[in-house]
């Protein structure tokens, strides 16, 4: 009698959903994920939600205030920068410029680094020797520093940025999947597919692949921050994406000019969003790497 | 040992020569590397001799040995804007770099050890969760912003700090403080993690079996074992320091090697540009092996089980 009713127990399904939620969702980060999600909507519907033309101003209309401010207009809500362009537009349109870079630099250098690292770590002997020596290399080259020579061969643009952050940061991801696939290929699963017959590109497509994506999103996620910051500093630095686009970075480059005299708003608005942003993939790079990956704990 | 060290030695050889051939690989890559070495500006003749000078005319493996063959000499070229060789003016700027490298390290050090130890002697309360706040922020905020909104406060609104330049201790308070505050971050997480682990150790058990008090403990037995990652780190940090700084020497103008670069990217000075980046890997490749070396002198495990 007890021994049926703790089996029933044991065999009783939870609800579906409730399972679901709980394995996914417990923890999410609420607030990080809304704020992501808003700046990506708010990089979407830029053309839509911008009051004014991000990159044409009114010279007469130079240095306006917030409109709390004496001398402010709600005409322009965040003030007016140098040229007299409408701070919130170019803060609006700055998101749409912040998301693709880090978005696609994050994929490109994941891509790069992981297709380096399985092929590394998998093939093993002097491909593994050659791959893990030249990561070893541009691991010793101050990141910053090597997008600033990057960019002053290839000359400023977005795409050319969006390249050099990838070239710069995927030594990360070939590090630790090399690591990861290193432990797999004396899997099981991996040694019947070799007795099975599969080509080495096979396994490493089929069997190899799919189980550092986990690993690859996870370090993706963290890397969002410190990509999305590279190229502020690279556009801060003028190197980064030209003028006259709205990139926060070049923002703050352009506040900069108005800070001795108390112009606070070019400044702190575009390093409120760089942070907003960098904090809130950060913790939700944080989640994830609990949540998908137990063995990056450490990290 | 002495395996362990030559073997470290050779990889680091291997770095260096991996450095340059990235160097020399990424100047190529785009086409004429003439048209970065040369002025900006500069007649065809100017670029013939470019040409003529470099090899560019001759196979590329030539080019490789004419170019290392001027880096072992020291020569980096010279640069455009300032009319005299990359390596003097780099020399000139270093000092003002280290200076500033290390009152961010002494302030990163001062903030991150103390609140690292609290954060692991109160793991899991209220202080080490201020301390994952500190964290997260040290890894959030960009530097150069702390720096301008720094400005903003101290020098335009309070008029406490001049906002750029050097010279007097005053001008070093506002860079240190933008420089060191990630550095900070990173020392607090490694001293919680290595106190952490000392603190589970069998003699801090013992010491605290023997009836020594929390503070003597703390003090006297397992603070000076959890220093030893922290200080290596410190060491490769504040040469990394030396090599991160572009933004911070930016916003306050402060004359290093990393406004050095910003003036390269400027003017159009490329030999400065490869000259800062060359001798930046370089001195870090120089630093890791420095540390594996110290590491194994201290510590037999590592040359022996490898």
């Amino acid at each position: 009698m007890t021994v049926t009713s703790s089996a029933d127990l044991v065999i009783a399904p939870r609800p579906r959903r409730a399972r679901l939620a709980s394995v996914r969702l417990d923890g999410f980060p609420v607030v990080p994920g809304l704020i992501l999600i808003t700046v990506a909507l708010v990089a979407i519907f830029a053309g839509q939600l911008a009051p004014h033309n991000p990159e044409i101003g009114s010279l007469s209309a130079r240095f306006r205030p917030p409109f709390w401010e004496a001398g402010g207009s709600t005409r322009h809500l965040l003030g007016t920068d140098q040229l007299g362009r409408d701070v919130l537009s170019r803060l609006i349109f700055g998101a749409r410029i912040s998301m693709v870079v880090g978005l696609t630099a994050v994929i490109f250098a994941g891509v790069l680094g992981t297709v380096l690292g399985i092929i590394s770590g998998y093939l093993g002997r002097w491909v593994d020797q050659v791959i893990m020596r030249l990561t070893d290399t541009w691991l010793a080259l101050p990141p910053l520093t090597f997008a600033i020579f990057l960019a002053a061969i290839v000359g400023p643009s977005m795409w050319n940025i969006v390249l050099i952050l990838g070239i710069t940061y995927w030594t990360r991801y070939a590090r630790i999947i090399r690591g990861e696939v290193l432990s797999l290929k004396e899997r099981e699963f991996v040694r019947l597919a070799i007795v099975a017959g599969c080509s080495k590109p096979t396994i490493m497509l089929r069997h190899i692949l799919p189980n550092v994506v986990n690993t690859a999103i996870v370090l993706g996620t963290l890397e969002l921050g410190v990509v999305i910051i590279a190229e502020a500093a690279l556009s801060f630095l003028g190197v980064g994406v030209p003028p006259p686009q709205p990139a926060w970075g070049l923002m703050l480059a352009d506040g900069k000019q108005g800070l001795m005299v108390g112009y606070w708003w070019l400044t702190v608005f575009p390093g409120c969003c760089i942070m907003l942003m960098v904090l809130s993939a950060n913790l939700l790079g944080d989640w994830l790497r609990v949540k998908l990956d137990p063995q990056l704990r450490q990290l | 040992m002495k395996q362990y060290i030559a073997r470290r030695v050779v990889y680091s050889l291997l770095s260096l020569f991996l450095l340059s051939l990235t160097i020399f690989f990424f100047v190529r890559v785009t086409g004429d590397p003439a048209a970065l070495l040369v002025e900006p500006g500069a007649s065809p003749a100017d670029i013939a001799a470019v040409h003529h000078q470099f090899g560019l005319d001759r196979p590329l493996w030539v080019q490789y040995g004419l170019f290392m063959s001027s880096l072992l000499r020291g020569d980096l070229g010279q640069s455009f804007y300032y009319r005299v060789p990359v390596m003097s003016l780099y020399l000139e700027r270093l000092p003002n770099s280290l200076i500033l490298a290390a009152a961010a390290m002494i302030l990163s050090l001062v903030i991150g050890i103390p609140s690292g130890i609290l954060a692991a002697v109160r793991v899991g309360r209220f202080w080490d969760s201020i301390g994952k706040i500190f964290a997260l922020l040290g890894l959030s905020l960009p530097a150069f912003w702390v720096g301008l909104v720094m400005i903003l406060f101290f020098s335009v609104y309070l008029r406490w700090l001049p906002s750029s330049g050097a010279g007097t201790p005053l001008h070093l308070i506002m860079p240190a403080i933008a420089l060191g505050w990630a550095f900070a971050a990173a020392h607090m997480r490694l001293t919680r993690s290595a106190m952490l682990e000392v603190l589970g150790s069998e003699y801090i058990k013992l010491a605290r079996i023997k009836g020594l008090p929390q503070s003597l403990v703390i003090a006297k037995h397992a603070f000076k074992n959890a220093l030893i990652p922290v200080l290596t780190l410190a060491g490769v940090n504040l040469i990394i320091m030396v090599n991160v700084a572009v933004v911070v020497e930016t916003v306050f103008a402060w004359p290093g090697i990393g406004r050095l670069l910003y003036e390269g990217v400027t003017f159009r000075d490329f030999p400065v540009v490869q000259g800062v980046v060359l001798l930046g890997g370089a001195m870090i490749v120089v630093v890791n092996l420095l540390v594996d070396i110290l590491y194994a002198v201290i510590d037999p495990r590592i040359r022996l089980g490898s």
